[in-house]
């Protein structure tokens, strides 16, 4: 890592809701200009972090800086330099997508004519233009979060929060998003994201965060993240979910698909470490319907940690 | 930019935005006219002539019985709209949008001005009809010009105290259906107070409540205004009950608003 001015830093971040930890300790390092995500699953608390990070909540502890302001004593600081597009859609349903654009202008206090001028310019450039008078009831999912990421950039943040920006969105929709997250930071735009896809990290992140259980579990560039399981998995695919019970039994460290009934078995590389896993199998005497060998993603780095994370959660 | 004209810029531009919802769902401004509007018609024409010759006075009847009940009616359209005006920020609170404008560089309180300037206009509005409809059906006032202007100056005192106790209630409210339950009590003070019959005919328990709320004061200081009847001490203590009101409403609603939203 070079020296590069940091977009946003934290440390020790810690939040708790009715006395339940969700973020226990966590540090943060976000170079500006780059694309960082925040990989977990669902209630890992990554939205947590976002509503602290954005203002939108206090946190309960810990140090953070945001575009140079601190959230808990300057969020009008902070809330000057940001843009937010939250999982849940953030635009007025009462208003033409024109008149949300030119409400975010208003309230930025952008002047009208150069309201009306951005308003324009961006319904052109998320193809928007056609539906600008409509209300966006009439809108599919895909403008809907357009629409809702038009509004974010009314106000030329310099960092944006994307919460789950593709999730609930059909794979063109998604790749049409992902091109408009690159122009951002092309333009110079830090992305904070966060997603539950490891290939939306993979695609577009430069550094990578695995959050589970509200802990930091993994950090680092998408191939440093790779290079720390140095084998893959092997994917076994089983007829029924007698097999695939059984075979996760036998096969010890792993991760299952029920609904798919197939199971993801790390390994390290070598012939024997594939060899040692057919062997705990037959031990099981399973129904393997199929198996593949996979060099390494970051689904495998994901399972291996967040899978590790688990049962030590429940030891006693 | 100073703090007051942040605020005053951008309540303007919330209450723009409150008024396009209301051009936009009309629906909800005429089921809250409605209300008062079937309550006048109904007290007129079916209680009315029985009512009108229990008042004691010397014409009776349905027509003095109109003249009456009329600055109660006013009144219940203020306390109904404000209603509404719980229900639609409820509405607004379980939507994104709070959320994003929770995260601009904004005046806070901007978002809570703009739906108590436009639930005030949404009242004026609704009073006029009320008021046409009112001597449609043979309300006669005896109010000049300046009485017709501080009665409406009294209306839109209480309509800012109720609206902020209502914007309060809205808030407080986990669903629009409990924010819609939450102001019933407001609908039926009215009712218990010297709005649709005098307090002395009350039994003597009611008539304490009914001559101790607030809502009679300010209907006996609207009555005096429109009709010429004796004000007293009535117009200082309806002050008084509305700054109380607005304080507290307005302390309570930016406390809810500035606590972490749930989510």
């Amino acid at each position: 890592m070079t020296a590069s001015p940091r977009a946003i830093t934290a440390t020790g971040l810690r939040k708790s809701f009715s006395e339940k930890a969700v973020l226990d300790g966590i540090d943060l390092d976000v170079a500006e200009g780059k694309i960082f995500a925040l990989l977990g699953p669902n209630g890992a608390g990554k939205t947590t972090v976002v509503n602290i990070l954005s203002t939108l909540i206090t946190s309960d502890g810990g140090e953070m800086r945001v575009a140079g302001h601190d959230p808990a004593r300057d969020p009008d600081g902070v809330r000057g330099a940001i843009g937010v597009t939250g999982q849940f859609s953030a635009v007025d349903d009462l208003l033409t997508g024109e008149e949300n654009l030119i409400l975010m202008a208003d309230l930025g206090h952008l002047g009208r004519s150069e309201g009306r001028r951005r308003a324009a310019k961006l319904l052109r450039r998320f193809d928007l233009a056609e539906a600008a008078r409509k209300t966006p009831a009439t809108y599919s999912g895909g403008m809907r979060r357009r629409l809702d990421l038009a509004m974010t950039l009314m106000g030329d943040p310099r960092i944006v929060f994307l919460d789950e920006p593709t999730t609930g969105l059909d794979p063109r929709s998604r790749r049409t998003m992902w091109e408009i997250i690159r122009d951002l930071v092309a333009g110079g735009v830090t992305i904070f994201l966060t997603t539950q896809h490891l290939e939306e990290a993979d695609e577009l992140a430069d550094r990578i965060a695995i959050l589970d259980g509200g802990r930091l579990v993994a950090e680092g560039t998408p191939d440093e993240l790779k290079r720390r399981i140095p084998g893959g998995h092997v994917r076994l695919r089983f007829d029924d979910p007698g097999g695939l019970e059984s075979a996760a039994l036998a096969v010890g460290e792993s991760s299952r698909d029920d609904a798919a009934l197939t199971l993801h078995v790390p390994i390290d590389g070598s012939v024997g470490s594939l060899k040692a896993v057919l062997d705990r199998l037959d031990g099981g005497s399973s129904s393997v319907g199929g198996l593949s060998v996979h060099t390494p993603d970051l689904d495998d780095v994901f399972f291996a940690l967040t899978g590790h994370h688990e049962r030590e959660k429940e030891k006693p | 930019m100073n703090t007051l004209s942040l605020w005053a810029g951008d309540s303007a531009t919330m209450l723009r935005r409150n008024l396009r919802h209301m051009l936009r769902y009309p629906s909800m401004t005429v089921i809250l006219v409605g209300m008062p509007l079937v309550l006048l018609l109904l007290f007129v024409y079916v209680f009315g002539g029985t009512l009108g010759a229990g008042l004691g006075g010397v014409s009776g009847g349905r027509a003095a019985y109109v003249d009456y009940l009329a600055p109660g009616i006013l009144l219940l359209t203020v306390a109904a709209v404000s209603q509404g005006t719980a229900i639609s920020v409820a509405m607004d609170m379980t939507g994104g949008i709070i959320a994003r404008f929770r995260t601009m560089a904004i005046s806070r309180a901007s978002v809570l001005t703009g739906h108590v300037l436009g639930a005030m206009i949404q009242t004026l509005l609704a009073i006029a009809v009320v008021t046409g409809v009112a001597l449609l059906v043979g309300w006669r006032p005896t109010a000049g010009p300046v009485e017709w202007i501080a009665a409406i100056g009294v209306l839109a005192m209480v309509s800012w105290a109720l609206t902020w106790l209502t914007v309060a209630l809205g808030l407080v409210s986990e669903s629009v259906e409990t924010a819609s339950n939450l102001p019933m009590p407001l609908i039926l003070l009215p009712f218990l107070s010297s709005g649709f019959v005098p307090t002395d005919s009350m039994p003597t328990a009611l008539r304490w409540f009914a001559e101790y709320q607030p809502f009679t004061p300010i209907i006996e200081t609207l009555r005096g205004l429109l009709m010429g009847t004796p004000i007293g001490n009535s117009a200082i203590i309806s002050i008084a009950w509305c700054a109380a009101i607005s304080l507290v409403g307005y302390l309570w609603a930016r406390a809810l608003f500035n606590r972490d939203p749930a989510r």
